[in-house]
């Protein structure tokens, strides 16, 4: 009977992960497929694993790289950061100690683990994935149940390649209508998160679904599913389908042959079913979305480029209006002034949100002839040596050159500074990546979370601009 | 991990919501690979501020802090956990946790005390109308509570989190209790299932 009930995506994939079910209110035991790891979480679940004599159960199932401290210039020469280096040469030894594959600084396959994983082929639709590290939600776009962790699970899953996990819930947002054509993933999860809050999605996996989500590109869902953790999701997932195989058809980890017919029947399956419920639906009109931009300190708080920043005594309830007024004190900007009248100092195009070939594609297509406004500092930082390949061989850096921008090696970069490209105290930036917090990109720097086209148009005009307001 | 039944103390009132991962310990004390030394990365950015609550002297030696709704969101790094505990808090109140924060908590021991929005602001503002309260956290019966002012209230946490406290219980040996159902799980995985060897150059 039980067998039969509807059950949606993400209770499929859960199910078929089940080690143990949890008795006595015990959290289920849930196998791992894929264990990504980097410098900064690992550190100390190694030493963990050191002090207690344990092993890696699993390190084929285990793949690490070096993205989050890694310098975007001069990777030929030692790390200048005695701390950084010697966080990556933990790694480094780390690896070599355990067996691990990894991708150094450098390598060509390097890059930031969010955007390694699916180009190698390594994320495929139904498994498990986790990473110590929030934005692993990424992985979801293949119809994975992919999901941050911390350290000590970090070394849990080293051990054992399990992790306790209770039940979540689930939430299906659903983006109807067809989304303009200035209109972009980045602005469809933006507006989701604008619309959910930072905490709509907490002890929830969110379905994504409908017609705007399945006219994404895998780049596009890839975006919108690595933002579930900014609406609080523990993991956010699209249903596989014909975009995802053929993403995937030729991927270096991909099954080949005659496992790849039994793999796409597989996937196939991986849907909810009709008549299986959500504990929680949204529906968002995606024919309305637009360009849209942070306001504020978290990814909750954004408007339309058309917009004006809000007033704080517009949030009726506490503790949203506190919040507000607080931000823009941050922030330094005031109530009214219009999102196309504020001026930034920098533009970053990267991150595990939007450094895909696509993400580059769309920005150089804006910048191509133009010239990178006065003052305005400019990076592009592509999110893999692939995609840094990729793009040198359609003549993207010359482009971005031609225009003022830099060109930079694979890595997390300006989204979280804990490399050398960092903004100063009160700079303000448009930037591609995902989290807005105070000091994210830099101490008391300003951070304003924008599509790939908007920041390109906004580091030609100097000013917050969508493509079509350039000359 | 330390076993934690009972925490008491005085509590400081960190009056905002949604305090990101970043606040708690800003991304450059994440270089560090060790798990001991993040007291003074707490809050680093705002503790600049003389004016900011963990600056108060009133509050020094708190073990509780209480916050607003949303706390712990944003990047799942653990070294958050590692700095509120070895600054010497020993819970954190709040109306809603993030879920990776929450989860790194009972990796520690330290108590996400989640209570209703109402009790949240109660408590916040007897707390910032009196530094000297005595707050009591039980995890055997779920309460919170301050005598001087007759407050009490339960909060809501799931069984296995809180046999993990009493207990400290490491989760690591609790699942080597199962290795033999990991195997049986691994012989019958999908064959074409991908592996992290052999990358073409």
């Amino acid at each position: 009977m039980l067998e039969h009930r509807p059950k949606t995506l993400s209770e499929k994939i859960w199910d078929r992960h089940l080690v143990k079910v949890g008795q006595n209110s015990e959290p289920d035991l849930l196998y791992i497929d894929l264990h990504l790891i980097h410098e900064v979480t690992s550190p100390q679940a190694f030493e963990g694993l050191r002090i207690s004599g344990r092993t890696i159960r699993r390190p084929d199932l285990t793949l690490a790289t070096e993205d989050h401290n890694v310098p975007t210039t001069d990777i030929d020469k030692p790390i200048k950061d005695e701390i950084s280096r010697k966080q990556v040469e933990t790694l480094r030894r780390n690896v070599e100690d355990f067996g691990i594959t990894s991708f150094p600084m450098g390598h060509p396959n390097q890059g930031i683990v969010h955007v390694i994983g699916p180009e190698l082929g390594l994320t495929q639709p139904g498994m498990t994935i986790v990473c110590g590290d929030s934005h692993t939600s990424t992985h979801g776009a293949f119809g994975a149940i992919a999901f941050g962790i911390g350290t000590s699970e970090v070394e849990h899953v080293l051990a054992t390649q399990t992790l306790p996990q209770s039940r979540t819930g689930t939430m299906s947002v659903k983006v109807t209508g067809e989304l303009p054509p200035d209109a972009t993933a980045k602005d469809v999860v933006l507006t989701i998160i604008g619309t959910i809050g930072t905490g709509g999605g907490i002890g929830k996996i969110i379905e994504y679904r409908g017609p705007v989500i399945a006219g994404l590109s895998m780049e596009g869902r890839m975006t919108v599913c690595n933002m579930s953790i900014e609406a609080g999701a523990k993991a956010g997932l699209i249903a596989p389908d014909e975009v995802t195989f053929s993403y995937l058809r030729d991927k270096p980890h991909a099954p080949k042959g005659a496992d790849w017919d039994e793999a796409i029947a597989d996937w196939k399956t991986l849907c909810t079913d009709q008549g299986a419920s959500f504990d929680d639906e949204v529906t968002i009109d995606g024919s309305k979305i637009g360009p849209m931009v942070t306001w504020g300190t978290n990814p909750g708080q954004v408007v339309a480029l058309d917009d004006v920043v809000p007033d704080p005594d517009s949030f009726k309830e506490s503790p949203y209006r506190e919040s507000a007024s607080r931000a823009l004190e941050y922030m330094g900007i005031t109530a009214g002034t219009a999102m196309r009248d504020i001026t930034v100092d920098t533009v970053f195009i990267g991150s595990c949100t939007n450094s895909r070939i696509e993400d580059l594609r769309s920005a150089a297509a804006v910048v191509d002839g133009r010239r990178v406004a006065k003052g305005v500092r400019t990076l592009v930082v592509p999110g893999s040596g692939q995609v840094r390949a990729q793009a040198e061989a359609e003549g993207l850096p010359e482009i971005f050159r031609a225009a003022g921008f830099d060109w930079r090696e694979p890595g997390c970069s300006m989204c979280l500074a804990m490399n050398p490209d960092k903004l100063s105290p009160g700079e303000r930036s448009a930037s591609t990546s995902n989290r807005n917090f105070e000091g994210r990109q830099g101490s008391l720097g300003r951070t304003h979370l924008v599509s790939p086209p908007v920041a390109a148009a906004t580091a030609i005009a100097g000013t917050f601009a969508a493509p079509a307001d350039l000359a | 991990m330390k076993a934690v039944r009972i925490v008491q103390g005085r509590a400081v009132p960190l009056d905002r919501s949604d305090v990101d991962t970043d606040q708690i310990i800003p991304s450059d004390w994440l270089k560090r690979v060790e798990r001991t030394g993040f007291d003074e990365g707490l809050f680093a950015t705002w503790r600049d501020d003389p004016d900011f609550i963990l600056n108060n002297k009133n509050y020094r030696g708190a073990k509780i802090l209480v916050a607003g709704t949303n706390f712990g969101t944003g990047s799942s790094r653990e070294h958050a956990v590692w700095a509120i505990q070895q600054y010497g808090f020993e819970a954190v109140v709040s109306p809603r946790f993030a879920d990776i924060f929450r989860n790194n908590c009972t990796k520690n021991g330290l108590v996400a005390v989640q209570v209703s929005p109402d009790c949240g602001s109660d408590l916040m503002a007897a707390v910032q109308a009196a530094p000297d309260l005595q707050v009591t956290i039980d995890v055997t019966q779920l309460t919170v509570k301050v005598p001087a002012i007759k407050f009490a209230t339960t909060y809501k946490m799931d069984v296995a989190t809180q046999r993990r406290l009493l207990e400290g219980l490491g989760d690591i040996e609790l699942t080597l209790q199962h290795a033999n159902d990991i195997v049986t799980y691994e012989q019958n995985r999908r064959h074409w299932l991908p592996r992290s060897v052999s990358f073409p150059e």
